[in-house]
């Protein structure tokens, strides 16, 4: 039965699997310290796994790292490589196997979800770091075209009749939670509390009308597609769509109140312990602490925590009131559950029909 | 020999087959298995509950709709392109040829981003659309507009083959036996055509109910009026409802499946058919 053409045909198979598993293994398992040549000069590789609108400011403070890190390690080569996507994309790549050895996402929420979610981070990953772990702060603003023809100066104005609104999903965009938060946060002020936050909430949601999937496709979509007259936006982003060729047609509205958007960032204690990379990995979290880091930060459109840095950029951020989710919604994990999961306030909203 | 073997003029059957089982089921079976499974963590009030929702129903509503609309449009104008690039001989017919696999080959997130800036409100062609009092980015348009696009190749290059096979001679027969040019085709090539037809436009109307990159971009993404029920499986990942995301999956799966079993049903039929009435 067997001619030597099946057994040719039969090797050939093999090989061609075997050689596929080698390509996996290789293309899976990437010791991340391999030494070298030399004795001393190591290799290191570095993923910071962030959410949408950072990766201008990484770029910039990756490149500033790897210096800092090869004045005092000479020896080391170190290569950082980022990636961005929706921050609960990204938490949830990095839960399915994405190996981070740092996590810089957009809310809370997600970096607990890591914890959560086979225990990559401690629970109290929070405590780690000052600051709730949130190097940097950033707060929501209005985008509007030149000009402001819709005449918007507060949260209000984006519950009027007429008033196109851009804004992400906040089922799938972190930065769109924000957005969502902070809405409800200045009507519960001003609305007496839930019941008045969420009818003008809905008012504001009735008024979208695109619903992108991440903040940058939202900044997009009004930007360059223009869609809608104004852009619920992270302030870094807004002062981003600003800064780019066709940024001239814009202005920042800042808000009376907002909140207070802290970031957080993290090690991911599972990846740097395998991969022996926990050393570089919380240098590279403090340096976004230092003095370098913040101004960094602060040029890139967040908001520095350190003083002195802050008092040096104060005209690029407009002093306004901000409320915390920590204050006015009692932390994430409860914000998440009331409004955003399914039937949550969000989902009632458009269940009531349009 | 106890067994009565039969001999296969071809060598190799049963190594073939043992390897196309092994292929067949670690690339789709395992995956498909895998799903079901996942979806089945939730019991089955739960399961209701999530493919149920008013959400899910109206994005279902959505992406079937906007599926079927575009299945349609490429059922009539895919037989078109296919006819012309058969049938006829003129410059550039390669070319075009060429272009009609585009919509394989592309990125669909390339295709999505390229739709919406020509029908955005500030495109090349959506400032006149508007003008003409019509939105079609941001709107269900929009949405059967790419699936238009990414599902065209399915009907012209089911067709293609089927006519290239299908000689003229049978045409210029139908005509010297006194059949008009609208009997000729309602008669003799339609009818040999319709199986295929049927193929391309099954496969049209599954790959558009998952597709996700092409459509998130113009759909504008509004829950209960633009939100394709692909949007409501990654929403739901992203809140970690890894058994929520599965069940509307599985839905998905169901219809393309019961989609392409009844046409295939109705295409055994058609073939039937006509052998009967040729007999």
């Amino acid at each position: 039965m067997k001619s030597p053409r099946t057994w040719l045909i039969g090797v050939l198979v093999a090989g061609v699997l075997s050689g596929l598993a080698g390509l996996l293994s290789a293309m899976t398992a990437k010791p991340a310290v391999a030494p070298a040549a030399s004795p001393e000069a190591t290799e290191i590789e570095l993923l910071n796994v962030s959410y949408d609108p950072t990766r201008e400011f990484y770029k910039d403070f990756n490149e500033a790292f790897a210096k800092h890190w090869k004045e005092s390690h000479p020896d080391d080569n170190l290569a950082i490589e980022q990636s961005h996507g929706g921050s609960g994309k990204q938490a949830r790549a990095v839960i399915d196997g994405l190996e981070a050895d740092i996590v810089t996402l957009a809310l809370a929420y997600d970096i607990d979800a890591l914890a959560a979610h086979g225990g990559l981070v401690p629970n109290d990953w929070q405590k780690r770091l000052p600051d709730n772990a949130a190097p940097y702060t950033s707060t929501i603003v209005f985008l509007v075209r030149k000009g402001n023809p819709k005449a918007i100066r507060d949260w209000d104005d984006l519950a009027k009749p007429g008033v196109g609104v851009i804004t992400p999903n906040p089922k799938t965009s972190g930065g769109a939670r924000w957005n969502y938060l902070a809405a409800w946060g200045f009507a519960a002020k001003k609305y007496g509390g839930d019941a008045g936050a969420k009818d003008f909430v809905a008012k504001v949601y009735r008024n979208v009308l695109v619903l992108d999937t991440g903040a940058r496709g939202a900044t997009t979509t009004f930007v360059e597609r223009g869609q809608g007259d104004v852009l619920i936006a992270w302030e870094n982003e807004a002062l981003l769509a600003l800064g780019e060729a066709g940024g001239k047609g814009f202005e920042i509205v800042a808000p009376s109140i907002s909140i207070l958007a802290e970031p957080p960032v993290s090690v991911v204690d599972k990846v740097v312990d395998r991969r022996g990379t926990r050393k570089v990995a919380e240098a590279y979290l403090r340096y976004l602490y230092s003095p370098e880091g913040q101004e960094i930060a602060a040029k890139d459109g967040y908001r520095p925590r350190d003083a002195n840095v802050a008092a040096k950029y104060a005209g690029k951020f407009p002093r306004l009131a901000m409320f915390t989710v920590d204050d006015t919604f009692g932390g994430w994990q409860k914000a998440q559950a009331t409004h955003f999961a399914d039937g949550g306030t969000f989902d009632q909203i458009y269940a009531s029909g349009r | 020999m106890s067994l009565r073997r039969r001999r296969h003029a071809l060598p190799g059957f049963g190594l073939t087959l043992g390897l196309s089982l092994a292929y067949l089921a670690l690339i789709v079976l395992i995956p498909l298995a895998a799903l079901a499974l996942k979806s089945a963590t939730i019991g089955p009030l739960a399961f209701w509950a999530a493919v149920s929702s008013p959400r899910a129903l109206a994005a279902y509503r959505v992406t079937f709709g906007c599926a079927a609309i575009a299945g349609l449009i490429n059922l009539v104008l895919g037989p078109l392109l296919a006819w012309v690039l058969v049938r006829y001989r003129f410059p550039g017919r390669k070319l075009i040829d060429a272009l009609v696999d585009l919509p394989f080959a592309l990125p669909t997130a390339v295709a999505g981003i390229t739709l919406t800036a020509l029908y955005a409100s500030n495109g090349w062609l959506g400032r006149w659309i508007e003008a003409a009092g019509w939105k079609i980015a941001y709107t269900p348009a929009g949405i059967t507009i790419a699936l238009t696009f990414v599902s065209l190749p399915f009907l012209v290059r089911s067709v293609q083959p089927v006519l290239e096979q299908l000689e003229p001679d049978i045409e210029e027969a139908a005509a010297t036996l006194g059949a008009g040019r609208l009997a000729t085709l309602a008669k003799v090539i339609l009818p040999t055509l319709w199986p295929a037809i049927l193929t391309g436009f099954a496969l049209a109307f599954a790959r558009a109910v998952g597709e996700y990159g092409s459509v998130i971009f113009i759909a504008g993404n509004l829950p209960m009026v633009s939100e394709i029920a692909p949007l409501l499986i990654v929403a739901k990942l992203d809140a970690f409802d890894y058994a929520g995301a599965t069940a509307i999956a599985v839905v998905l799966l169901l219809a393309s499946f019961v989609a392409l079993f009844l046409i295939n049903v109705l295409q055994l039929w058609t073939v039937r058919r006509r052998s009967a009435e040729a007999r």
